[in-house]
């Protein structure tokens, strides 16, 4: 590994709940990871300009809104958008039914974790799953 | 000195008594090195009359209804009357939840509280584009006068109290519920209730903000001020540290950081021209109840008794009801498991004796499956007879603060307030919670305890039952609410039809009247109670008000 993996920790729509994103972006900090964390209520737009600037690996999306099956794909879409989709591993977390995850899988979300995830969980799969090499 | 003799006599039999347990403990070791509360505070492993060496009873805890209130703000507490069972409810459209409302009307509970959706929360039209795919989901979407009418249809608004949890445009959402309570043939002086208006937790913890502090801090006062008047029974603003917990917090932050808070609204009305007196009865609280039961018990009665001096000493208040914190509770959304979910009314039912025995005045129970989604009409329902059985079945309820005199109990009260005053000064040596919240020093102190829990889950050092310890193979559970999409698109024509009805001339004139009184320092309220009653929509009238406060700017915090 000659370089850090660089994860874009994003929270889409509207909801205030950012215990989750933050508590997993240190994890992952802690794991060795750049991390960069928006904030919140990006528009699908916003994130995907930032994970452009940032020049990431990896785009975890934490959202407990309900708005999931809304967002989710959008961001995909615009990834495909601006060329970056085959780069990018695009995550999702939050407060999301078990039957909802078929759907967002489709759409093109690797994997989507839900309450109760241990971080290493989700770091694993990170460094097992990236679409471009280090 | 008998008193004295007695204690000295007791502190050397306590003493032989550890060393005896200490020389048993080598050979048979405790469960663990050291034992520590739910939020991290260390506990010994006995509590005597020792530790409360120093309590004078009537200093420290004195009688119930009396001043510090440790033991309760009412003399007869549950035995005048149970506390309220108000479930927190709202999702899709107005027609929606008016149905929900009736629901729970028929089934015991004694308030109404209002959730509404994201958008308008944070003052958006159900039309406007960030709304998309929000509206409806986390509560009920209201775009104008029109979805209030229809929410509280054949509900007499003399009757219930309606407690809303809507914060940045508060003035907004209770100027609607004057205006449907009017129609109704009910003056603004029988309403009873309360909006959450508490703006600082927003920037802390809860997110749904709109307007830079220093405007937000306005608009609170502008409300405090005009209900003083207008809605006199109307509790103007809910100070919460249930987010806050939610957040990650402890449970000494949780009463650190609300109080901070509540001292920044009291010096904020009292900068505005108005007498303590005057407003201050009128603030309430709004805690959490978490697994912990002692240290949540513990909690509640800690944060009695600082309002209490603070109130007294800090801001000379006169009043006994504007040193008596009266508080709601929320049982602790973060500590439900999406594993093995019908566990989660056994948290729900200890979390309900904390609150009860802490004093609560009113409560919120949370259903089984909200970890997952909204909750169904069954687990809501089982939700609110938890409440009942522990006010009807388990004894507790028969007297006032029965857990006082503990030395466990006591100690704990006494750790908390003296640990949560230390960040009281910290706080207001920084200038004030508002100040500490800009430079983001009270979100990362919730930061680090929110990421600290977690590390001890994954170490196996907390064990959470279903998630670290006696999991099982689960299939996902069936028959979550789910809210309709289409929504969206009915809130859409259903303001693209207002827009067409209404006078829209009277409209664009109460709002341009409205961003006229925002650039001086006239109340607001008459303004935008106008503006309401002409079906200006919310985000109109929010939008107006952005125009002229502009923005609040989050200061990211990792």
């Amino acid at each position: 590994m000659d370089r850090p993996i660089r994860v874009l920790v994003a929270k889409p729509g509207l909801d205030g709940h950012d215990r989750g994103a933050k508590v997993i972006a240190r994890a992952l900090r802690d794991a060795g990871m750049e991390v960069i964390y928006t904030g919140l209520r990006l528009t699908p737009d916003q994130i995907v300009q930032a994970a452009v600037q940032e020049d990431v690996d990896v785009v975890a999306l934490s959202i407990l809104s309900g708005a999931h099956g809304h967002l989710l794909p959008k961001v995909v879409d615009k990834l495909k958008e601006e060329g970056i989709y085959d780069e990018v591993l695009v995550l999702g977390g939050g407060v999301i039914p078990e039957d909802d995850i078929p759907e967002l899988k489709k759409a093109g979300v690797a994997e989507i974790f839900t309450p109760g995830t241990p971080t290493g969980v989700t770091i694993d799969f990170i460094k097992n799953n990236l679409k471009r090499s280090l | 000195m008998a008193g004295k003799e007695k204690m000295e006599q007791l502190k050397n039999a306590q003493q032989e008594w550890t060393q005896k347990t200490d020389e048993a403990v080598k050979k048979r070791p405790e469960r663990k090195e050291t034992f520590v509360t739910g939020s991290n505070q260390e506990v010994q492993r006995l509590y005597t009359p020792v530790d409360l060496e120093n309590m004078e009873y009537e200093e420290a805890l004195g009688f119930p209804g009396e001043y510090p209130y440790t033991r309760g703000v009412q003399p007869t507490m549950y035995r005048g009357r149970f506390w309220t069972m108000r479930q927190y409810a709202g999702f899709a459209t107005a027609e929606e939840s008016n149905k929900r409302y009736k629901y729970l009307l028929d089934q015991g509970q004694t308030g109404l509280s209002v959730a509404f959706d994201l958008p308008t929360q944070i003052g958006y039209d159900s039309d406007h584009a960030l709304s998309e795919g929000e509206v409806g989901k986390v509560g009920v979407a209201i775009d104008s006068l029109k979805d209030m009418e229809i929410l509280f249809d054949g509900i007499p608004l003399d009757q219930v109290s309606t407690s809303m949890t809507i914060n940045a445009p508060a003035s907004v959402l209770l100027a609607m519920y004057i205006a449907v309570a009017e129609k109704q043939g009910v003056a603004s002086d029988q309403l009873r209730g309360t909006i959450q208006n508490d703006i600082l937790k927003e920037y802390i913890a809860r997110g749904t903000y709109i307007f830079p502090v220093e405007p937000s801090m306005r608009l609170i006062t502008n409300i405090f001020e005009y209900c003083s008047d207008e809605v006199p029974n109307w509790n103007t603003i809910s100070i919460s540290g249930y987010h806050i917990r939610e957040a990650g917090s402890s449970a000494v932050q949780e009463v650190a950081f609300t109080l901070a808070d509540g001292i920044a609204y009291v010096e904020a009305a009292i900068e505005a021209g108005l007498e303590v007196d005057k407003f201050a009865p009128r603030l309430s609280f709004f805690f959490n109840s978490h697994n912990d039961l002692l240290e949540e018990v513990a909690k509640f009665r800690a944060a009695r008794r600082i309002w209490a001096k603070i109130m007294k000493e800090k801001f000379g208040a006169k009043n006994p009801k504007s040193m008596q914190l009266k508080f709601h509770t929320q049982t602790g959304g973060s500590t439900l498991t999406a594993q093995q979910p019908d566990n989660n009314i056994v948290r729900v039912a200890i979390q309900t004796l904390a609150a009860v025995l802490g004093g609560t005045q009113s409560l919120h129970t949370n259903s089984k499956d909200e970890a997952m989604a909204l909750p169904t009409e069954d687990s809501v329902r089982i939700a609110l007879r938890t409440q009942q059985i522990v006010a009807h079945e388990s004894g507790v309820a028969e007297t006032v603060d029965p857990l006082a005199g503990s030395y466990y109990v006591e100690s704990l009260t006494n750790d908390i307030e003296e640990k949560a005053m230390e960040y009281i000064d910290r706080i207001v040596g920084m200038g004030g919670a508002p100040n500490a919240i800009e430079k983001g020093y009270i979100q990362k102190e919730i930061m680090d305890s929110a990421y600290e829990y977690q590390k001890q889950i994954e170490s196996n050092d907390r064990i959470v039952v279903g998630v670290n310890k006696f999991q099982t193979e689960e299939q996902p559970p069936q028959g979550l609410l789910r809210v309709d999409p289409s929504v969206g698109e009915l809130q859409k024509e259903k303001i693209a039809e207002l827009k067409k009805e209404r006078d829209n001339d009277q409209v664009v004139q109460k709002l341009a009247e409205l961003k006229k009184a925002a650039e001086t320092d006239q109340n607001l309220m008459p303004f935008i109670l106008d503006a309401v009653k002409a079906y200006a929509t919310l985000g109109e009238i929010c939008g107006s008000l952005r125009e002229v406060f502009g923005e609040y700017q989050q200061s990211v915090v990792l």
